[in-house]
C-alpha cells in the first residue's frame, strides 16, 4: 500500500489554476478501461514534479500536468472525454 | 444560506492569523481573516504557501475546520508532523497578528451540504476530523436534524482533536452520535472500542446498508485505503462512499 | 510568484551547510530520502522479474534476478540530485554497471544514440547512450547496504547520478536502444530532455 497516494480531490488547487472551472466534480472515461470517475475520486500523485492522476480501476494514467516558471504542460491522453459542469 | 458558485481563477492571498488555540499537544487551531473570501462548503480545502527569504517555497493543503456559516474568518487545524516542513511553523511559530498567504476554497468532491441529506457516517483517522467537523458545524449552524454518526480513531485520549466539543455537542444534538476507538492507550475506566477500526467495528458502528448513508473517509492513506475496503466488503455502496486520503503521516 | 511576500521566520527543513561546493545550484542538502512517485508501487515477483535490453541490438539479451547477480557488481558512492531542489551527498548503493550489460550485447554504438530506460507501471526515460557508458550509471539493487526498498524503486533501478534523479528510473526492467531520441514521461511534459543538475537543466528551454 502506497502511503503517499492521495484523491483527485488533492489536486483540486492546481486544477483550478489550469482550469477556470472546479474540477474534481468533472467526469471523465478512461481511455484505457473505460471506467468513469469523478477526477475527486481518481487516484493522484503529487510528488513535487508534477500532478499525475490516474484511474482508480487500472491504474492507468488520466491526466498529467507539470508547472513550469509560470508556464504549464497539460496530457489528457488518458482520459476519453471530460464533462466538466461549472456550477458546483 | 446563498449558494456560492466558484468562477475565475483561484488567486493567492494574504490572510491574517487572528486568533490561535491549542487542541492537543501536537495540534492547533488557527483562525485567519481573509480579504477576499467567496464562502467554502464544509470538507474544501485550503493550500498554504511558505516563502523564506531567499525565496525557497514549501505549499501544503489544509482542510477548513469552521463551517460556512463563519463568514469571512476560517479556522484551519493543523497537526503538527515531527519531520514537516510546513506544520511546524504553523504550528510553533505563527502569531497573532503574522501573515500567511493562501488560496481556497478548493475542492468539490470532498463536500457535504445540508441539501445532500444523509444519514451521514464519517470515519476519522486522527487530524484526519478536521474536514468532518466542519461538516458537523455546518450541520448545527445550519440547524438541521439530518442523523450523524461519527466514528473516530485516535491513538490516546489526550490526542481526541475537538473533544471537548465534541462530547458537547453529542450530549446536546439529537441524532449526531461521537463513537471513539484508542488504539494504543485508553485512559482508566474507558469502555469505548480499543481497536483499529475493523470490519467488525464497522459492522457494529455503521448505519444499516438499507438507510443509504453518505460515507466520508479522512485521515492517512493506509488508514482510508483500509476502511473504504472494509465497506465496500460489508456491501456498502462505491457510490456513496467518498474518501479524502492525507498521505502520510509522521514522515513527510 | 508570491509577489514578495515572505513567511516570517520560515526557513524550512534545509540545514546549513559548508558543502557548498558539493551542491549544485538551486539544490540543498537533504539527510532524508524522499519518496516521489508518479504512480503505485510495482510488486514484480523476483521469480518473474527480468531484465532486457532490447531495441536497435542484433539480438534482444535478457536476464533472470539470479544472471542479473551473478555478472560483476560495484558499490558506488555517489551525490543524487533530485529536480524537486534536494541533494543528498555519499549516497552508498551496490549494482551492476549498465556498460557491463551492454557489453554482452551486440549492437552498433555509431548507430545508437540513446536508450530508452523503461519500467514496471510504464514510467519511461531517456538518456544519451555516451552517458551510460564510461562507469556513469548502474542498475542498483541495494542501498546503503541494504536491498533496495520498494518505494524506492525496489528490486532494482537506474542509477545514473550526474543528471536529475528522475533519470534514475524506479523499478527498471530494461533499455531499449535507439537511434533517434524520444521523449521519455518527464521530459515530454516539460522537463529537460538532459538535466544536468550542474547546468540546471530542470526545464525544457533551460
Amino acid at each position: 500500500m502506497d502511503k503517499t497516494t492521495l484523491d483527485g480531490n488533492a489536486a483540486g488547487g492546481i486544477l483550478r489554476e489550469v482550469f477556470l472551472f472546479e474540477m474534481t466534480l468533472a467526469e471523465g472515461a478512461c481511455a484505457h478501461c473505460g471506467a468513469t470517475n469523478a477526477i475527486g475520486a481518481t487516484t493522484a500523485y503529487m510528488s513535487g514534479m508534477g500532478t499525475v492522476l490516474r484511474c482508480p480501476s487500472c491504474e492507468h494514467v488520466l491526466i498529467r500536468i507539470v508547472s513550469t516558471k509560470g508556464s504549464y504542460w497539460l496530457d489528457m491522453q488518458g482520459v476519453r472525454a471530460l464533462h466538466i459542469k461549472p456550477e458546483l | 444560506m446563498e449558494r456560492t458558485a466558484l468562477p475565475g481563477r483561484l488567486i493567492w492571498q494574504i490572510g491574517e492569523v487572528v486568533a490561535t488555540h491549542p487542541e492537543t499537544e501536537r495540534s492547533k487551531s488557527l483562525t485567519l481573516a481573509l480579504p477576499i473570501w467567496p464562502g467554502h462548503l464544509a470538507g474544501q480545502h485550503v493550500d498554504i504557501r511558505l516563502t523564506a527569504d531567499d525565496g525557497y517555497q514549501a505549499q501544503r493543503s489544509y482542510s477548513i475546520a469552521s463551517p460556512p456559516e463563519d463568514g469571512r474568518q476560517i479556522m484551519l487545524t493543523i497537526e503538527r508532523l515531527d519531520d514537516g516542513e510546513v506544520s511546524p511553523y504553523l504550528t510553533d511559530e505563527l502569531r497573532i497578528g503574522d501573515k500567511v498567504e493562501l488560496r481556497g476554497p478548493i475542492g468539490g468532491y470532498f463536500v457535504w451540504e445540508e441539501r445532500l441529506g444523509g444519514p451521514l457516517l464519517l470515519i476519522a483517522g486522527g487530524s484526519g476530523i478536521v474536514p468532518l467537523m466542519a461538516m458537523i458545524r455546518h450541520r448545527r449552524a445550519a440547524g438541521s436534524t439530518i442523523p450523524i454518526r461519527l466514528l473516530a480513531s485516535f491513538r490516546t485520549y489526550d490526542d481526541i482533536i475537538y473533544r471537548d466539543e465534541l462530547e458537547h455537542l453529542a450530549g446536546d444534538e439529537l441524532a449526531l452520535e461521537v463513537i471513539t476507538t484508542l488504539t494504543r492507550t485508553q485512559p482508566p475506566g474507558w469502555t469505548g472500542y480499543m481497536t483499529r477500526i475493523d470490519a467488525e467495528l464497522l459492522r457494529d458502528v455503521a448505519w444499516p446498508i438499507e438507510q443509504h448513508p453518505l460515507t466520508f473517509i479522512c485521515g492517512p492513506t493506509q488508514f482510508v485505503e483500509t476502511t473504504a475496503a472494509n465497506l465496500l466488503a460489508l456491501g456498502y455502496e462505491p457510490t456513496r462512499i467518498k474518501t479524502e486520503r492525507f498521505g502520510p503521516t509522521g514522515d513527510t | 510568484m508570491s509577489g514578495g511576500f515572505i513567511s516570517r521566520g520560515f526557513r524550512g527543513r534545509r540545514q546549513q551547510s559548508d558543502l557548498a561546493g558539493r551542491i549544485p545550484p538551486g539544490q540543498y542538502l537533504e539527510r532524508r530520502f524522499p519518496v516521489l512517485s508518479a504512480g503505485p508501487t510495482p510488486h514484480t515477483p523476483l521469480d518473474k522479474w527480468d531484465f532486457s535490453i532490447l531495441g536497435k541490438v542484433r539480438e534482444p539479451k535478457r536476464w533472470t534476478w539470479e544472471e542479473l547477480l551473478a555478472l560483476p557488481h560495484e558499490i558506488p558512492t555517489v551525490d543524487i540530485s533530485c529536480v524537486t531542489k534536494w541533494t543528498k551527498l555519499d549516497t552508498h548503493w551496490e549494482g551492476i554497471s549498465v556498460e557491463t550489460l551492454l557489453q554482452q550485447v551486440d549492437y552498433d554504438p555509431h548507430s545508437v544514440g540513446y536508450v530508452i530506460a523503461f519500467s514496471d507501471g510504464g514510467y519511461t526515460t531517456n538518456i544519451p547512450l555516451a552517458d551510460v557508458l564510461g562507469g556513469k550509471a548502474w542498475v542498483a539493487f541495494s542501498y546503503e547496504g541494504e536491498a533496495l526498498a520498494p518505494e524506492h524503486g525496489g528490486p532494482a533501478r537506474l542509477l545514473v547520478p550526474h543528471l536529475y534523479f528522475w533519470k534514475s528510473a524506479k523499478w527498471v526492467r530494461g533499455l531499449r536502444l535507439v537511434e533517434q531520441d524520444e521523449p521519455g514521461f518527464w521530459e515530454s511534459l516539460g522537463y529537460h530532455n538532459y538535466g544536468d543538475p550542474w547546468k540546471e537543466q530542470r526545464y525544457q528551454g533551460d
